[in-house]
């Protein structure tokens, strides 16, 4: 050692190491970070933007305040106290006026997301404005069309005034901005997504439960068969993987239909009446069942992987030990498989949770999940936002649950092989 | 309670996995209360397969299996009362040291203290007193080797078994717990069946060694007389080094006979394993056991010619040309009244009639 012992390590020609290694290794840095750029493009374009894009639309309110930019500068003055201002309907003809159908169109659609009416009112309203020429303006709108007069319609437009909204959020938990833009709960026949979450979570659980009783004993069987049986089988349990799911989907319609192949096999073996066959299609038990058998090498496979570094031997050794074969079961082997457990129920819930094809084709009216929701808003309704909200609540029970099973069981714990 | 002398007895036991091939075939052994008795073998010869089926996870397809007196084939394997030692410890990575050996007792019900007590006892015994709160892949292979051990003691078990518990140390270590384990052996006087196919291993704690191969015993004897006097040429080519000389029976006289070896040269020696004159037989040959340019008198001196000489510092490995044999070694001491060897000079060997053993062909 010839430096001094406070000062940094140099190398052999003066400069400090720590900068030496830095330099030596940056392009190796470089080297790795390129390598890696087009994935990272890649997921940049096709994975993060779209997730923030969603997670900003389910909070988005500003569309409405470019096509009403003045309206809502002078709505602002507005007390709320009885009708506005001259100058507020006044502002309002104009850019009612002057819009394009296409902007006033996706405009009134949100309005009418605060309160019904808004969209034919204003539809309306943009045709028979044409015939007024000059002020005032409030009488001849209210009698060109007297929603116009109805403080309600005015008092929703207040929940649009900020750029942001919680509103899509309250509305995928059953909850609204009342018109004084105070949160109350949807009206009594409206209020259909806590009862969906509440069943999404159920099914979602129990699909997990089904799938792990049904897995753990054939991944044990996979992990401790020779191999020329343990190779046969796992292609028995791949096989439907390698079906195309609509098929399979289809195939269990065909199954459990109440004039399909399980209730008729019933009714034969004389164990159900005719008349009272099973109603097994477009119902939760459906979209359980079908789940179940859709999901389950999602949790044979971390099972297997898991189970397969489990050495023959604890078992054994326990055994001589002196435990009996069930005892040695649950106190070694059970324990050692943990992590596989684990990744199986979280891989499965969290696919469960966001299914979309399966309860559509066999769930029927009461197998209906938030998948179904988010699509159905997405397709028929055009609501986005709302799209956007029940996605970024979905996004974040599993984010919450990741970090608690982070917290429970630890993430290093999981094993996928 | 039966036979001291029979604490372990295997009656003509067979097994076979697939009804085709005998694994081990018509097996008779004693094993006496308190020996440390080693079975020895290549892979494949059966050895690891008669451990299983003494520890109850296989069953013999034929014969009967007594342990102090007691036929056990049909006891289930946690039922023995029989510690075993596994290939790789086979501790159980989700416990501690302590509830590692905790295991065999908490299953037997004793109660906490007991336990306590029972386990800082082994654990004192293995010198791992202060490693009972790690976990088992925490320690270093050798420190899990004694937990192992330990852990196969506790529950003080009437036998112990033992499946190859030191192939995955290294040499310095292996060395260390063999003397290790023989001094408990000695200690508590516990009956140990150790299988191994390292024959250092085999003679430095064994009683006596049982030498398998082929799915039976070729000889069972203590150390010593299966290093010197082996029975067949498969015991003196495994265990030790051997030199080995083909030829046919020339005459037999009483307790020696005559080899002609292919090449011409008659050999004195013990008549051991061959039966009439004019059967084929292999001499078996320590190179300790032979001299090189020695004045003393020897019943067998031949000329040989040395074709490679390999420095291993206390003695000099010596390949000769002997007999019509090019692969014949000599052990010679790196001593003071140094032999000056030269490769390709000739050189006059020499051997006793009693250290070359006249063995089956082999």
């Amino acid at each position: 050692m010839n430096q001094t012992e406070s000062g940094p390590i140099l190398t052999s020609d003066g400069i400090p190491l720590k900068v030496s290694l830095k330099k030596a290794e940056r392009i190796n840095k470089i080297r790795a970070f390129l390598l890696v750029l087009p994935l990272l493009a890649f997921i940049l374009v096709t994975f993060l933007v779209p997730i923030g894009d969603m997670l900003a639309r389910s909070i988005d309110d500003r569309q409405i305040n470019t096509v009403f930019p003045k309206t809502f500068e002078v709505y602002k003055k507005w007390d709320r106290q009885g009708l506005p201002s001259e100058e507020v309907y006044k502002t309002m003809f104009f850019e009612v006026k002057n819009s394009e159908g296409y902007d006033i169109g996706k405009a009134s659609t949100r309005m009418n997301y605060s309160k019904s009416g808004w969209k034919s009112l204003l539809k309306k309203s943009k045709r028979k404005f044409k015939k007024i020429e000059e002020g005032p303006y409030k009488e001849q709108m209210i009698a060109a069309e007297k929603r116009w007069g109805d403080i309600e319609y005015w008092k929703a437009l207040g929940q649009m005034v900020d750029p942001t909204t919680m509103g899509y959020y309250l509305n995928a938990v059953d909850l609204k901005y009342d018109s004084s833009k105070n949160i109350v709960q949807q009206k009594e026949n409206r209020r259909i997504y806590n009862k969906t979450w509440f069943k999404t979570f159920k099914v979602s659980v129990l699909v997990t439960f089904f799938c792990l009783i049904l897995a753990y004993p054939i991944s044990y069987l996979l992990a401790t068969l020779p191999l020329k049986y343990s190779n046969l089988l796992m292609i028995c349990v791949l096989l439907p993987f390698w079906t195309s799911l609509l098929v399979r989907t289809v195939a269990w319609m065909v199954m459990l239909q109440q004039k399909g192949v399980f209730n008729n096999l019933m009714v034969m073996a004389g164990l159900i009446a005719d008349e009272n066959r099973w109603q097994l299609m477009y119902n939760q038990t459906a979209v359980i069942i079908v789940m179940t058998q859709i999901l389950l090498p999602f949790m044979v496979l971390p099972l297997y992987s898991v189970m397969k570094t489990i050495s023959p031997t604890y078992m054994r050794a326990a055994l001589n030990l002196g435990a009996s074969p069930l005892h040695a079961f649950y106190k070694i082997y059970m324990p050692n498989s943990i992590p596989g457990v684990s990744a199986g129920c979280l891989l499965v819930f969290i696919i469960a949770i966001g299914y979309y094809i399966t309860p559509e084709l066999v769930g029927g009216k009461d197998g209906q999940m938030v998948g179904n929701w988010i699509a159905y808003h997405l397709k028929t309704t055009l609501n986005w936002g709302l799209c956007a909200s029940l996605g970024a609540i979905l996004l974040a029970v599993m984010t919450v649950l990741y970090w608690a099973y982070n917290k429970i069981v630890g993430i290093e714990n999981i094993k996928l092989g | 309670m039966a036979d001291k002398e029979q604490f372990v007895r295997f009656e003509k036991v067979d097994k076979s996995y697939d009804g085709e091939v005998l694994v081990v075939k018509g097996l008779n052994l004693d094993v006496p209360k308190g020996e440390f008795l080693t079975m020895l073998g290549p892979s494949g010869s059966g050895k690891t397969t008669v451990l299983m089926m003494l520890a109850g996870f296989e069953t013999p397809t034929s014969g009967e299996i007594y342990l102090d007196g007691d036929p056990i084939s049909s006891i289930p394997p946690n039922k023995r009362g029989i510690g075993m030692v596994f290939q790789n410890y086979a501790l159980f990575p989700h416990m501690t040291v302590k509830e590692n050996l905790a295991f065999p007792l908490e299953v037997r019900k004793m109660q906490k203290s007991e336990i306590d007590e029972k386990v800082s006892n082994a654990l004192a015994m293995v010198e791992l007193q202060d490693f009972g709160s790690r976990m088992p892949l925490q320690l270093s292979g050798g420190q899990q080797q004694r937990v192992a051990l330990a852990r196969s003691l506790v529950f003080e078990p009437r036998l112990i078994l033992m499946d190859e518990p030191l192939g995955a140390l290294d040499k310095n270590l292996r060395e260390q717990m063999q003397y290790e384990i023989k001094h408990i052996h000695e200690r508590i006087g516990i009956t140990v069946v150790y299988v191994t196919h390292d024959q250092s291993e085999a003679l430095t704690m064994s009683n006596r060694i049982a030498v398998f191969n082929d799915g039976k015993i070729q000889q069972i004897s203590t150390p010593d007389v299966l290093y010197e006097k082996p029975d067949n040429s498969f015991v003196a080519q495994f265990i030790g080094e051997n030199n080995q000389l083909k030829g046919k029976v020339k005459s037999i006289n009483g307790n020696s006979c005559i080899i002609t070896t292919d090449s011409g040269e008659d050999i004195n020696a013990l008549k051991v394993n061959i039966n009439n004159v004019g059967d084929v037989s292999t001499i078996s040959l320590r190179p300790e056991r032979v001299a090189i340019n020695s004045t003393e008198q020897f019943e067998n001196v031949f000329e040989a010619k040395v074709k490679e000489l390999i420095y291993l510092g206390d003695h000099i490995r010596t390949r000769v040309e002997v007999c019509g044999n090019d692969q014949f070694i000599v052990k010679v001491p790196n001593s003071y009244k140094d032999s000056n060897l030269q490769e390709g000079s000739t050189v006059k060997l020499s051997w006793k009639t009693s250290d070359s053993r006249a063995l089956d062909l082999g």
